[in-house]
């Protein structure tokens, strides 16, 4: 029972840090509580679906969808984000406006395709389950699992050790320093949106596949868990994500085994809540001057 | 009383828009509050939900009397309003508006998986206790109050506060106290206005108080302006009668909200009631 709980954790984890690698990553470089990343994750699912009913694999579904999501995030980002950079208003703003977004997109892809759950093809992923020593996980699962490292493994790589990521990081850390020496910042802006983007739809993807459910509101109802893991992780930290991700998948699905399913989310608050008055920095943050 | 009959048709026909004017008035009145003093709350349908349940249960579990049932309304949003605003308000803004938009998702989880809080069915039966006066009094009331302190030594502290944080610091401003006393004024409006909207509607769900609804209210905050008091609530007359006329489908009230947030941060700052209040020099 144990063994299968634990494992089941971790894989629902992974769908969890998988949503908020892309959100954290937003935040690091950008500042920006972009509330429009849970319609990137939604939009991905939605192009997916389209390719497979139109014959389409999951080899193409995935980059297509991912290839969309990444364009939506640019669009976006430049349409509503630019303008406030360069104006220089508040964090806030940004939120107020990216939250205004999110609303509308959701409402309208509703009004269009309808609010029905929809389902991608089960000859898309072998739905069969593997079974070791008694502990079942299915290849979504495992698929997911998989992508999550490697997708934060990659990112890890890109930020620290490429000289792409030199310019993401001086952009992160004082945006006018980095423009002086030369770094085209509305580049470094596009493309961390693009990644992002990218991250959301491939997320959203594989989570539709392995909840075996697609609707408008999907990237909406992975929110709290993006918020709690960020926070956990420590807003904009990669590696805390993943670490946050899968720890929050684990103690939820023990509380679900052992108190009460209905207390899942209560226990994911409770999570965020705690760690804003313990370690507002996150797990691995180091406490901070605060700026006001 | 001699109401013509044609008015008295009218007012029957639109029973639901007049009370749904009051209350959204209110609730514009809360998100006020807490972005006059430059924060941002994403929990007002929260707040609201809190305070339209623990209403409502008081009203149908213990038949409490409805005079009863209002002071308990805005106590327990307040609670969590100090639960979530305590740490937060030490930290940067962002950190207020993450954990508030986790208070109205959990919350709905909560309601929806607890069944003696009437689980996915929500509570049905409250009767319809809150008086059509008593919504528009308690209006006029936090207007007038709003309108006072806008004017006095704090509204103009408030402000500071929002215009540049440091410097409202540097002359002595004690903004902690601010922001959590703006916070815990919000909540218990807010709970005020569920606890009223709940007592003239006759069911409340899970689903009502979730993301969508927090939204919207703050779009008649930003649609109106926070210039003055007045400016809010025009903003929830606007978005609440705009969609009537429409008589357009749900999501397209949705889409409207959405776009008129987007709209009012990007070109309309100040908001659609640009008129400051003035006040005396100190």
């Amino acid at each position: 029972m144990l063994p299968q709980q634990l494992v089941n954790g971790v894989l629902l984890g992974a769908t969890y840090a998988l949503f908020a690698l892309g959100f954290t990553l937003m935040f690091g470089v950008l500042r920006v509580i972009n509330l429009t990343y849970g319609f990137y994750f939604t939009a991905g699912a939605f192009v997916a679906w389209f390719v497979t009913r139109a014959g389409g694999g999951l080899w193409l579904a995935l980059p297509a969808a991912a290839l969309a999501s990444g364009v939506i995030a640019v669009v976006v980002d430049a349409l509503l984000l630019t303008r406030l950079r360069r104006a220089r208003a508040d964090e806030l703003a940004s939120l107020m406006v990216t939250l205004g977004a999110v609303l509308a997109l959701y409402a309208a892809l509703a009004a269009l395709l309808g609010p029905d759950i929809r389902r991608l093809p089960p000859a898309v992923l072998g739905n069969e389950a593997i079974s070791l020593d008694g502990v079942r996980v299915t290849q979504a699962q495992l698929l997911i699992l998989g992508a999550s490292v490697v997708l934060a493994g990659g990112l890890v790589w890109l930020v620290r050790f490429s000289r792409l990521g030199l310019a993401i990081r001086a952009v992160a850390e004082n945006p006018d320093a980095a423009g002086l020496m030369g770094i085209d910042t509305a580049r470094v802006a596009a493309l961390v949106s693009f990644v992002s983007g990218t991250l959301a739809g491939a997320g959203g993807v594989l989570i539709g596949l392995a909840f075996n459910a697609i609707h408008p509101y999907m990237g909406e109802a992975m929110m709290l868990r993006g918020f709690v893991v960020v926070i956990l992780g420590g807003l904009g930290d990669i590696f805390g994500a993943l670490v946050a991700g899968l720890l929050l998948g684990v103690i939820e699905v023990l509380t679900a085994g052992y108190l009460a399913s209905g207390l899942k989310e209560a226990v994911a608050f409770a999570i965020l809540v705690l760690v804003l008055w313990t370690r507002p920095a996150g797990l691995f943050g180091r406490p901070v001057a605060r700026r006001v | 009383m001699s109401v013509p009959p044609w008015l008295s048709d009218l007012f029957w026909t639109y029973q639901n828009v007049v009370v749904s004017l009051g209350v959204n008035g209110l609730l514009a009145l809360s998100m006020y509050v807490v972005l006059a003093a430059g924060q941002l709350s994403l929990g007002q349908a929260a707040f609201m939900g809190l305070g339209a349940y623990a209403s409502a249960l008081l009203t149908l579990r213990l038949h409490a009397p409805f005079w009863a049932v209002l002071p308990a309304a805005m106590l327990v949003p307040v609670a969590f309003a100090l639960l979530v605003g305590g740490p937060t308000l030490r930290l940067a803004g962002v950190y207020l508006a993450i954990a508030t938009i986790g208070l109205g998702e959990v919350l709905r989880a909560v309601y929806l998986n607890v069944d003696a809080l009437g689980g996915a069915l929500g509570l049905s039966g409250i009767p319809e206790a809150a008086p059509l006066w008593l919504i528009y009094a308690l209006l006029a009331a936090a207007l007038l109050v709003f309108w006072r302190i806008g004017r006095s030594r704090v509204g103009r502290a408030m402000e500071a506060m929002r215009s540049d944080e440091t410097a409202a610091l540097a002359m002595g401003v004690n903004v902690r106290r601010y922001r959590l006393a703006t916070l815990v004024a919000s909540a218990a409006l807010a709970g005020l206005a569920g606890a009223l909207s709940a007592h003239s509607t006759d069911f409340i769900g899970p689903n009502d108080y979730g993301f969508e609804p927090a939204v919207s209210i703050l779009s008649f905050a930003l649609l109106g302006g926070i210039g003055s008091p007045i400016a809010p609530v025009v903003g929830a007359v606007v978005l609440t009668l705009l969609p009537e006329l429409m008589r357009g489908f749900a999501e397209l009230r949705l889409i409207l909200n959405g776009v008129v947030i987007v709209l009012a941060v990007l070109f309309l700052p100040r908001g659609l009631v640009a008129w400051r209040m003035r006040r005396r020099a100190a």
